[in-house]
């Protein structure tokens, strides 16, 4: 168990030295190890979130004065839809579910997932919807002469993207490109359902598995139930406009609005599939940094598959102004303060977690209490935008765009970072730098702030979102200055990040099997694990199964 | 110290408990695999129902429900692909019990029920698109029929193909009834599936929709 590096690296290599480029990168690409392929989706999601934070500069530039002309009209709403396409289906998804690769056979004892070419060929449709995606920057053009990528927002709202509205392919790509990836998502909810229901080791009981396989089968169902929606919404839009179907065109007995249902019965779960894998992560990390086991396990649990559940009843809470009546109006208010409570359980357990706990304020502890802190403001701006005349008020304005990035910046990315670094060292065997690593912490959390506060004012001052410029003196011109400033911040913080990956795989400090005396069973072998994992299958004996074994005088087993 | 994996070694010094879960495991995990794919298509198929479910008497012009679909021919398929239900069962009933030959001959009779099914549609399609004058084009009507009925038939198909291939691969002897048997079960949920959704399809576009314009709903 305590194999040293060298020996570690030895027998990847097969004992024969270190791999030519072209080998290695072919034993990449062949491969159906779950975490290679987690490896390879977290870093293929990190190079789409430098593309799409490059997006966002872009915009952010443009915005930071009263009419700027840096960016015309059409570009801005290029970058707007790719931004936010990207960072929904290119990097939330694809390094989320990259995480679940990696983690959870390790986590509940297995040699691999389910499915491991099934596993691979999520991943490569992940990549080459991706890449069509991308593709139509350059090839949308077709017959039509009108060039460019797609430029209908990241929903897509119809009738936009008519044939008559939207020329080009570029808006098939977007559908076709969303499709592909989104099958990829589909083939690994599938593998991640059967790895936990059918893999554990033995003694994993369903209510011993750490936090992250529970968030991650509760994720896994969403995507099975939401994604097909929407790529069944896609091919209807597909069928529209390729071969003259009238589901969406309101100028032909379709209905705009059902596009919005169908998108969005997607797009809410969606936002949940985002953040319950980061609540997991939240979930492992923060006991280990508070030496506590995590308060209320059970109550966790049961708040995670209630988020499921109800996360598929308040889809129509993003279309209050669409004037559904106030029946629906009503009910989907109530469904989205209800999901409030399960999701102030898990923040409570959290805090109970953290207290009395002798906090280790290590980087991914602090990333995981900039999680909780900023997690909160989202969701208490989400309560207010539920509440629907504020919604009437507020909805399509900058207080929405700030919301949601408090939400999926400030709670997923923050997550996403504090797993980079917590899981980093089981990945490749060094630790990152903690000195980077704080200055990474400290530039995104000032840099994000400074961004995304401002923008709940400008919102309540009226700025609408997805304009490409405003008039001077109607009072956004400083709040907008200011998001623009928190830029840069965030890209000092994203680089300080970069440049630690690079350093540390190069010459950081050799982690050990266990750097953070943790309880869960990736910790328990080598780092970075070997490609079957375990030598024996390990066994558990409670929910913290390496505590039991470094502690057998006082087993967690007692107290279940 | 060189680690160097070796299954049957490793294996040998397992306890007894996990050499038996990693032996009934792979069957396993098929059931709960295919159970997930079915789940995640029955969503997919909701989402194409609901949306002709609105659309019902929603085409004030055009062709309409009550005057294109007849209900002769479409009973006829519908019989044959509940019936394929039936004899799927019994193809796997045989391949348990040890007879290949048994399970050669229902196969067989599965795979005609379902191409069956498939002609029968496909001229359908040609009486609706020659005669009636029904297109995608035509009206809310056209596209929802075309849409569902057609993503219907396309999933017939893909469960067609993998009978057929069951029944190439029995034919080359690479069935094996002791060790196969399960497998082949577990493929043919993915038929009764399509059935199932038969079901429901048929119900909404041959029962509920053909109501006159404007009538109920």
């Amino acid at each position: 168990m305590n194999t040293s590096i060298a020996a570690n690296e030895g027998a990847h290599a097969g004992g024969e030295g270190p791999l030519s480029f072209w080998e290695s990168a072919m034993r990449w690409t062949l491969s159906v190890d779950h975490k290679k392929l987690g490896i390879m989706y977290i870093c293929a999601g990190m190079v789409f979130f430098l593309i799409g934070g490059l997006e966002a500069a872009l915009m952010r530039l443009q915005l930071a004065r009263a009419n700027a002309g840096i960016i015309d009209p059409e570009t801005f709403n290029q970058l707007f839809t790719m931004h936010g396409t990207t960072m929904v289906f290119l990097v939330g998804m694809p390094v989320l579910l990259g995480f679940g690769n990696f983690l959870i056979p390790l986590m509940v004892g297995a040699r691999d997932m389910a499915f491991p070419r099934l596993n691979a060929f999520g991943f490569w449709l992940f990549i080459f919807g991706g890449l069509l995606l991308y593709f139509s920057y350059i090839g949308s053009e077709g017959l039509y002469g009108a060039p460019g990528a797609p430029d209908v927002g990241w929903f897509a709202y119809a009738p936009l993207t008519s044939r008559t509205f939207s020329r080009g392919n570029s808006t098939d790509y977007w559908i076709l490109g969303i499709m592909v990836s989104g099958f990829g998502s589909m083939t690994t909810a599938i593998n991640f359902i059967a790895t936990v229901l059918c893999m554990r080791c033995p003694g994993m009981k369903l209510m011993r598995m750490p936090m992250i396989a529970w968030m991650m089968l509760v994720v896994a169902a969403l995507v099975l139930v939401a994604v097909p929606v929407l790529t069944a919404a896609q091919v209807m839009l597909l069928l529209d406009r390729s071969l003259g179907a009238h589901f969406f065109d309101p100028q032909t007995q379709g209905s705009a609005v059902l596009w919005q249902h169908l998108f969005w019965f997607f797009g809410h779960p969606e936002v949940y599939i985002l953040v319950l894998p980061a609540f997991g992560f939240v979930s492992e990390i923060l006991p280990v940094f508070s030496r506590k086991a995590i308060f209320g396990y059970s109550l966790m649990v049961a708040a995670t598959v209630g988020i499921g559940f109800i996360a598929l009843g308040v889809w129509a809470h993003h279309m209050f102004v669409v004037g559904m009546g106030p029946v629906l109006d009503s009910f989907f208010a109530a469904s989205t303060f209800l999901i409030s409570v399960p999701t102030g359980i898990k923040i409570f357990n959290w805090l109970g977690t953290m207290w009395g706990g002798r906090l280790r304020f290590a980087t991914p502890m602090l990333f995981v209490t900039g999680f909780v802190a900023m997690f909160i403001i989202g969701g208490l701006t989400g309560i207010m935008l539920a509440t629907v005349p504020m919604d009437w008020q507020l909805s399509d304005s900058y207080f929405v765009v700030g919301h949601f990035h408090y939400v999926l910046f400030g709670g997923t990315v923050f997550g996403i970072f504090a797993a980079i670094f917590y899981w980093f060292p089981k990945a490749t065997g060094r630790m990152l730098n903690e000195h980077l690593g704080k200055w990474c912490f400290w530039l995104l959390f000032i840099g994000f702030t400074m961004t995304f506060m401002p923008m709940h004012i400008s919102g309540i001052l009226g700025m609408p979102r997805r304009i490409y410029t405003y008039e001077a003196d109607r009072g956004f011109e400083i709040w907008n200055l200011i998001s623009s400033i928190g830029v840069p911040v965030q890209m000092a913080g994203v680089l300080c990040f970069l440049w630690n990956v690079v350093k540390s795989l190069r010459n950081g400090a050799i982690a050990g099997d266990d750097p953070w005396d943790a309880w869960t069973l990736e910790w328990s072998t080598s780092s970075p694990p070997p490609e079957w994992n375990f030598d024996r299958i390990p066994t558990c004996t409670s929910a913290r199964p390496l505590w039991d074994k470094k502690h057998p005088e006082d087993p967690d087993a007692h107290y279940e | 110290m060189q680690r160097k994996f070796d299954p049957i070694m490793s294996s040998a010094t397992m306890p007894t408990t996990t050499q038996l879960t990693t032996l009934r495991a792979p069957l396993q995990r098929a059931k709960v695999g295919m159970a997930s794919l079915i789940f995640m298509e029955s969503a997919f198929f909701a989402a194409f129902l609901v949306t002709y479910l609105y659309y019902i008497g929603k085409s004030p012009n055009g062709p309409q429900p009550i005057d294109c679909l007849e209900l002769g021919p479409v009973l006829v398929n519908s019989v044959c692909l509940i019936a394929s239900s039936f004899t799927v069962m019994l193809a796997v009933k045989s391949l348990a019990r040890g007879s290949i030959s048994g399970f050669r001959a229902w196969m067989l009779v599965t795979v005609l029920l379902g191409l069956e099914f498939l002609v029968g549609t496909g001229i359908e399609w040609r009486s609706l698109m020659i005669d009636k004058g029904l297109t995608i084009q035509s009206n809310a009507f056209g596209t929802n029929y075309y849409a569902l009925v057609g993503f219907h038939a396309f999933h017939v198909t893909l469960g067609l193909l993998m009978l057929m291939g069951t029944l190439v691969l029995s034919l080359f002897g690479c069935i094996n009834p002791r060790r196969d048997h399960v497998r082949v079960d577990i493929l043919t949920w993915y038929w009764h599936f399509v059935d199932v959704v038969w079901i429901f399809v048929f119900m909404l576009v041959y029962v509920i929709g053909r109501v006159p314009q404007g009538g109920a709903l």
